[in-house]
């Protein structure tokens, strides 16, 4: 009976196709379109087609898995952490004063052992922790188009509060991101080699290119009763001055690592490599911690094992889905009736 | 001179007049009249005073006052004001403006241009939309505007249009033209300046109506030229509402005359059956009666809108909610940056700040710091929401529009969705109220069988049997249906309103009937006792014939066919062609008519007294049985018995039956009444109705039976069916009817709304005691004694239905009991009552009871209602309704012009609503919770991010990416959704009408599925955050060294949220179209476009995301697995759940989707269809019991438990 009925509903559209179509010009014109007829596929969450889903995801995900993780592997990083040891035994009650105090020697020297084989380039960061480089605040006071531009020097809107000198000068390059420039520095050497860090291409090339001036030069900078980090060479312009670039392009987390240089040697197992750093940079008024890192890169890029384990549990649990649903589809073959018994 | 031009013209009108003065005819009507004009003497004294100041000066047009209408919302000045007012009357859009005004201070966490875009673009969006539809209400007035009538200009009637007509002009308006303001009537081509006016438009009567001029300006005005010098002055009423009163005088010649609601014709009704009447002009456009009376449409909003306001409250306050927690983490962070002077975070420089930042004032910083936030987490507020939705029912609506099955090709009239707005409510009706005539039947009627003499004659079968026989189960339909079929067809071809088919009548063989003299007489009666007007067309000599009501034109017609043709009507008589049984030739017979005893719903029939040619006097009866039975002479009874039966079986049959009778008058008889009938309608006292009513009385008396005649109220195609789809669809049908009980009881059985199965409750006042009471004159306590009654008849009944268990009952219920069911008191009983009765008839209701009712239903059970109907008589409870549908395609538009869509037939109800409804109901649910969802999952990414920023308010992603989320990656696939998906295709929402059941019970925009959209928008949002920053944190993402910045990262999140939003869609969808992949993956690679394309601009603009694609995310492999493995991850939730979901707790479609899946690519197997039939009841929540079906269901059930049904192993796939 139901298909006579669904047959009945569509005759009479059927019919009026037929009769007199010209006199009928208030009739709809009959398109796949307009009577929502399009052709199209269904799709049905079939038990075949919901575990081949799962399975192929599986079965995707855990060999993928499984390269990421070696080449996580692959990596080798030396991590070490230099804020704490580098004080003096008698300032660690008072860290603030030791770093504020100018006149305190901030040498500090650190030995790393290598501790597997590592092939250059070596890249050398800088991680700083607790540092929000994303505040809206610190992100916001900056001034692209006096970076990139000499003649816009004196655009300096957004950068309060480090935009001008006391007497009113502008800053170049002005805000809080400049001002707060990172300013240790490190130096490697193994045994009496020295290793020398290359410092050439840290930076985004679109950043050096397009963003930074070849023409604009420091100027004002630092020059202000409070000095916040480095300082620049003022006869180098921007576009070369790579740790400021790098810098500049702000830390996405209050963890970050930076690209300081790179090191273009060959590491052995168990090298021992003396760094001579200066700890200049004030991390301890808001109990930041620093930490120098070596480390090889992959394709996949730097050390970290979560890509791998996340598409292995993610495999893992598709591969799961797929027999648990295999499993029920056993067990109660057929869901559709499963609202009528 | 004046005089001289008089007398002229008098012999003119002779000449050219040669009408009878069809007043006459209506001794009744024109009787009572007089009383009417001098109603209100109080009232012409008020002419002048307050309220009464009007004067026109008829001749002497005014300038002011055009006759032009507008129902346009905006106009070129006020729409850009109006229409942005409109806009921002709905809460996201203030939001969205007030963070755009924000957005240029310092607070904003964003651009301020990014902010301000997506909201102009909205609201241009919508305002074009505004436009465009203010456009067609435009054209639609000017083509009102710009219809011509015939003006008094310069001595000659000159076409003019309606839109330049003013107060004071003289019009001439032709036959079946529309009067194109209101008129106060001057004079007729009738000698006694009469006309007839169909008010169709305004109250929706079908019978015409007499008005008639003062005879002081039907004397003066008999044609064109003597308008020249007529000068006459109106006082009325100043423009009000009231269509049946009018007060004013006219001045002629320093004589004034009171005028009455006789001479105004108003607009928007019609002239019929006159030539031209001419008439000045005393309210022009929206001062006339009709403009005034015309409600503002109320703007309906569906629930499910109405719900959607409720989230996006729901969301504002999560916004709050979120936004103060991140303010007081702000402010703490904020006030520790600076303690006792030692600063902490020296890289922010709070010594050195400003207010947003200011750790001295943590407090305020953090106040502004919500504000700021508000903003940034705008997002969740989907700011293109409202536009999508209008795209979306926009085409929904020309999807309806549009629709081939419901075209209807005899009126050439599609579907039309007149406000685009209620598309989804569609899916959610829970009751119908529908009117009868020219919403169930075609307001056709058609004469079909009678019975004379004891005999029954006709064989035509109804549709009501054919309903009745298919119910009953009759093994002799399919022949009988056979048989009717040819017939049925050369029938509705031959002639309208007459399907009479029985050969011992025809073709003038009735002579050899046994009884011929009584069929003789019968005929007579037909052709004769009316009160139709013949127009015989020069040409072809056909015969139609002008009716005041369809029955009476079906009976003369009727006449006409077999062989009684009425042709001419003169002031005194009536003249027939007759077959004479004698001769067997037409001869031309006379009958002069000496009164005419008018039909009126107290009397129930309607006499006439003619004299024939040889001299007797007749008095010629029909009439309702229940009033004519009683008239019939005591002595004649020999067939008195098995006419009864026969108009029983014609009742049960659904037809109108009339009882015919007459009686031969002596002359002294006649004369007396004559002289009697004469003196009461001649008589000023007040019970002047009731004389005339006695006189009558005493003449109608002593009938003789001739026989009954039955008349089908012809069905709508297709009605019995669709309402029984309704039914099974769970939706209850109440019938609203102006018509008597037992047409309406005749009705329902018809279309299967009863049946023999049902107990039926009827409540009436028209019991004897109540009658009784009513002779008196104690108003107060009639009323009080009808209320009692009223309302124990609802307790009787009521305790009726709760003691049975299972039955199905029938309300029936009169106009005048409802009066008393509806009050405040017994309203609350009445409709519970009314609920648990599967069908509801309403009879004798007047259409502000139809609205009452629809208001009762509407807000006492908080369901969605539906009211149908076709008359203006409609149109309040199509207003009041929920939705509102017109039957379009009959001449009166107002039902039309006042509801939401409008369909030619009934029928096509089922798809409208079974088919579009569900579509619409579905889509719009699905679209509106993953609306929220992929903004919750985008808000929240910016939220979760917020935490890492020590809630400074600093965006994840760049200005330009955000405030293009909505507006380019994401918005398409979800108008493609509400466009095109279908959860199940249109044959099987047909075939399984239960699913329409999702809609009313609200299943698929209920609020757990609403909240588990936004916790899956949560749940996406935290896995695709912490997955692609914990894999890309701080070590090198690219071979070359290089770690994440802010903007990389943000832009590798931003990835991954397009991808799981678009790829979502992908799963939700169940109707892929080739435009649904187009849009989803459009939408994915819209994003790769925006960020190669956006990040090769200027770094000026472009800012962060500066070669953020090009230099760093292509060439990082990392960045490729990321957003593979975060995409996945971010959907296996859903799809899990959905399988779940569909595998062990299928939603009705699913089912559906199920049972189609197994049989594609065979042909419907009955086995799943009786398994089916099974789950259709499980799901079925309340069943109405009503419909064809519900009866061959429940046997069907009853076999199927008989013998233990083993299905085969059922297996899928």
């Amino acid at each position: 009976m139901s298909g006579s009925n669904a047959a009945a509903g569509t005759s009479n559209g059927g019919s009026g196709d037929a009769g007199g179509a010209a006199r009928r010009n208030r009739m709809p014109k009959y398109s796949k379109f307009t009577q929502q007829e399009l052709p199209a596929c269904k799709p049905i969450l079939t038990p075949k087609w919901v575990v081949s889903v799962f399975f192929l995801v599986g079965v995707i995900f855990v060999p993928i898995g499984v390269v990421l993780l070696l080449a996580a592997r692959d990596v080798v990083e030396i991590v070490d952490r230099y804020d704490e040891v580098c004080v003096p035994g008698n300032m660690t009650e008072n860290k603030l004063a030791y770093i504020q105090n100018s006149t305190i020697s901030k040498n500090c020297s650190r030995t790393l052992t290598v501790t597997k084989d590592m092939k250059q380039p070596i890249f050398v960061y800088y991680e700083l922790d607790n540092f929000y480089q994303n505040h809206r605040r610190y992100v916001k006071s900056r001034n692209d188009a006096q970076l990139r531009d000499a003649k816009k020097a004196n655009q300096t809107s957004a950068c309060e509060p480090e935009r001008t000198t006391a007497d009113g000068k502008p800053i170049v390059p002005c805000g809080l991101i400049a001002w707060s420039l990172f300013n240790d520095t490190y130096s490697f050497t193994r045994g009496n080699e020295n290793l020398t860090v290359d410092k050439k291409d840290i930076s985004w090339k679109s950043d050096r290119e397009h963003k930074f001036g070849k023409d604009v030069f420091p100027s004002n900078f630092q020059n202000g009763s409070l000095i916040g980090g480095a300082k620049l060479n003022p006869d180098i312009p921007l576009s070369d001055q790579e740790d400021l670039i790098v810098w500049m392009r702000t830390a996405a987390l209050p963890t970050f690592r930076k690209l300081y240089g790179r090191i273009y040697v060959d590491l052995k197992e168990n090298d021992t490599i003396t760094v001579n750093l200066l700890n200049n940079y004030n991390t301890y008024s808001f109990g930041g911690k620093k930490k120098l890192v070596l480390s090889t890169a992959t394709w996949l890029g730097g050390k970290n094992s979560f890509l791998g384990y996340a598409y292995l549990s993610v495999g893992g649990f598709c591969i799961f889905l797929a027999f648990t649903f295999t499993l029920l589809y056993f067990i109660k073959p057929s869901p559709f009736y499963l609202g009528l018994s | 001179m004046a005089d001289d031009g008089g007398s002229n013209r008098t012999r003119r009108r002779s000449r050219r007049r040669r009408n009878m003065r069809l007043s006459k005819l209506y001794s009744f009507a024109c009787g009572r009249r007089p009383s009417v004009a001098d109603d209100d003497p109080a009232g012409s004294s008020r002419i002048g005073g307050p309220g009464f100041s009007r004067v026109v000066n008829a001749g002497v047009p005014e300038l002011q006052g055009s006759n032009s209408i507008s129902t346009t919302k905006y106009n070129v000045v006020t729409f850009f004001p109006k229409s942005l007012f409109e806009q921002f009357r709905r809460v996201a859009n203030i939001y969205f403006l007030v963070a755009g005004c924000l957005a240029y201070t310092n607070l904003a966490p964003y651009s301020s241009s990014t902010a301000v875009a997506p909201l102009v673009i909205v609201l241009l969006a919508t305002m074009v939309k505004e436009a465009i539809e203010d456009w067609r209400r435009y054209q639609q007035d000017s083509e009102v505007n710009n219809r011509s009538t015939k003006v008094f200009q310069d001595g000659v009637f000159s076409d003019v249009k309606w839109k330049d007509l003013r107060v004071g002009d003289i019009v001439k308006v032709q036959k079946d033209d529309f009067f194109p303001a209101d008129l106060v009537l001057l004079s007729s081509s009738y000698e006694d300046a009469i006309c007839y006016v169909e008010t169709m438009n305004l109250d929706g009567e079908t019978n015409l109506k007499l008005k008639q001029s003062l005879e002081v300006t039907s004397n003066l005005l008999l044609d064109d030229d003597s308008f020249t010098t007529f000068r006459a002055v109106i006082r009325c009423e100043d423009p009000n509402a009231h269509l049946y009163s009018f007060i004013g005088n006219i001045e002629i010649q320093e004589q004034q005359y009171p005028l009455s609601p006789q001479q105004l014709l108003l607009r928007d009704s019609k002239l019929r059956n006159t030539e031209f009447v001419y008439g000045t002009v005393i309210f022009t456009g929206h001062d006339s009666k009709v403009m005034q009376n015309a409600m503002k449409v109320p703007s309906k909003r569906s629930n499910v809108e109405k719900k959607m306001d409720k989230i996006i409250y729901l969301l504002l306050s999560s916004l709050v909610l979120i936004s103060v927690i991140g303010s007081i983490f702000f402010g703490i962070a904020t006030r520790d940056d600076l303690q006792d002077g030692r600063i902490k975070r020296w890289y922010l420089r709070p010594d050195d700040t400003n207010i947003y930042f200011d750790p001295n004032k943590p407090a305020i910083s953090a106040v502004l710091h919500f504000l700021t936030a508000m903003m940034l987490y705008g997002y969740f507020i989907p700011i293109s929401l409202y536009i999508s939705i209008e795209i979306v029912k926009l085409l929904q609506a020309l999807f309806i529009n549009n629709d081939i099955h419901m075209y209807h090709q005899e009126s050439d009239t599609p579907a039309h969705a007149r406000t685009s707005n209620l598309n989804e409510e569609l899916g959610q009706v829970d009751t119908i109220l529908t009117d009868k005539t020219g919403t169930l039947t075609c307001n056709s009627m058609e004469f079909i069988k009678c019975s004379v003499a004891g005999t029954a004659y006709g064989r035509g079968i109804t549709e009501v049997e054919r309903a009745m026989a298919k119910r009953k189960g009759s093994p002799l339909i399919a022949d009988m249906v056979n048989l009717n079929k040819p017939f049925q067809t050369e029938g509705q071809t031959a002639v309208k309103g007459f399907n009479f088919i029985d050969e011992r009548v025809m073709d003038g063989n009735w002579v050899n009937q046994p009884h011929h003299d009584v069929i003789q007489m019968f005929f007579r009666l037909l052709a004769v006792c009316h009160t139709c007007i013949p127009e015989v067309d020069e040409q072809s000599g056909k015969i139609s014939y002008e009716a005041e009501s369809p029955d009476e034109a079906a009976f003369v017609v009727a006449a006409r066919e077999l062989g009684f043709t009425f042709y001419k009507r003169t002031q005194t008589g009536i003249s027939l062609h007759e077959l004479d049984p004698l001769s067997g030739k037409q001869i031309d017979r006379s009958y002069k008519i000496l009164h005419v005893l008018e039909f009126n719903s107290a009397r129930k029939r309607m006499s006439v007294i003619v004299k024939d040619e040889e001299g007797k006097t007749f008095l010629f009866s029909k009439g309702a049985d229940s009033v004519m039975f009683e008239r019939l002479s005591s002595s004649e009874s020999s067939y008195r018995q098995v006419t009864q039966q026969h108009i029983n079986e014609y009742a049960d049959a659904g037809l109108r039956t009339l009882v015919l009778a007459y009686r031969e008058l002596e002359e002294d008889e006649c004369a007396y009444f004559d002289r009697k009938f004469t003196e009461a309608k001649n008589s000023i006292s007040a019970d002047r109705d009731e004389k005339i009513e006695e006189a009558a009385d005493s003449l109608e008396r002593d009938l003789i039976l001739l026989g009954a005649t039955a008349v089908e109220d012809k069905l709508q195609k297709g009605v019995p069916e669709c309402i029984d789809k309704l039914a099974q669809a769970g939706i209850k049908i109440w019938v609203l009817t102006g018509d008597k009980m037992e047409t309406a009881i005749n009705i329902g059985y018809a279309c299967s709304l009863l049946r023999q199965g049902m107990k039926q409750i009827t409540i009436t006042l028209e019991t004897a005691d109540i009658i009784a009471l009513e002779k008196g004159s104690d108003k107060e306590a009639v009323a009080k004694a009808s209320k009692d009654n009223v309302v124990q008849q609802i307790n009787e009944g009521k305790k009726l239905i709760n003691a049975s268990s299972g039955e199905t009952f029938a309300l029936i219920i009169d106009g005048k009991s409802l009066t008393y069911a509806l009050e405040d008191d017994a309203k609350g009983i009445f409709l519970d009552l009314a609920i648990g009765c599967g069908s509801v008839i309403c009879c004798r209701s007047s259409p502000k009871q139809k609205a009452l009712v629809t208001r009762l239903v509407k807000t006492g059970t908080g369901k969605v209602t539906l009211a149908i109907g076709d008359g203006a008589n409609d149109v309040g409870m199509i207003q009041e309704a929920d939705i509102g549908v017109g039957i379009s395609g009959a001449e009166g538009m107002q039902a039309v012009m006042a509801s939401d869509v409008s369909i030619a037939q009934f029928r096509f109800l089922e798809r409208l609503l079974l088919v579009h409804g569900h579509w619409c109901y579905s889509r719009i649910s699905s679209m509106i919770c993953y609306f929220f969802y992929k903004n919750i999952t985008f808000g929240v990414t910016l939220f979760l991010y917020e935490a890492y920023t020590s809630f400074s308010g600093q965006a994840f992603y760049n200005d330009w990416a955000m405030a293009l989320y909505n507006v380019l990656f994401t918005s398409l696939p979800v108008i493609a959704m509400g466009v095109f998906d279908q959860d199940v295709p249109a044959r099987f929402c047909l075939k399984y009408p239960m699913l329409y059941q999702e809609g009313p019970q609200n299943l698929l925009f209920r609020w757990s599925r609403i909240l588990g959209w936004m916790l899956y928008g949560v749940a996406s949002a935290v896995i695709i955050f912490f997955f692609s920053t914990t894999a890309l944190q701080h070590q090198a993402f690219r071979e070359s060294g290089e770690v994440m910045d802010l903007a990389a990262l943000g832009a590798t999140a931003y990835t991954c949220v397009v991808w799981a939003v678009n790829v979502q869609m992908v799963i939700t969808v169940s109707y892929f179209t080739l435009i649904q992949h187009i849009c989803i993956w459009g939408g994915i690679a819209l994003w790769y476009v925006f960020l190669v394309a956006y990040g090769a601009i200027t770094p000026t603009f472009s800012t962060t995301y500066f070669m953020v694609f090009v230099d760093a995310l292509a060439g990082a492999a990392s960045y490729w697995v990321v957003t593979l493995l975060v995409s996945a991850a971010a959907l296996i939730p859903y799809f899990t759940y959905a399988v779940i979901k569909t595998w062990f707790f299928p939603d009705y479609h699913n089912k559906i989707q199920w049972l189609q899946h197994r049989n594609r690519g065979q042909p419907d197997s009955n086995h799943a269809d009786v398994e089916f039939g099974q789950a259709l009841r499980q799901f079925s929540v309340r069943s109405t019991g009503v419909g064809v079906s519900a009866r061959r269901d429940a046997a069907a059930l009853v076999r199927l438990n008989s013998k233990v049904y083993h299905a085969d192993s059922p297996q899928l796939s």
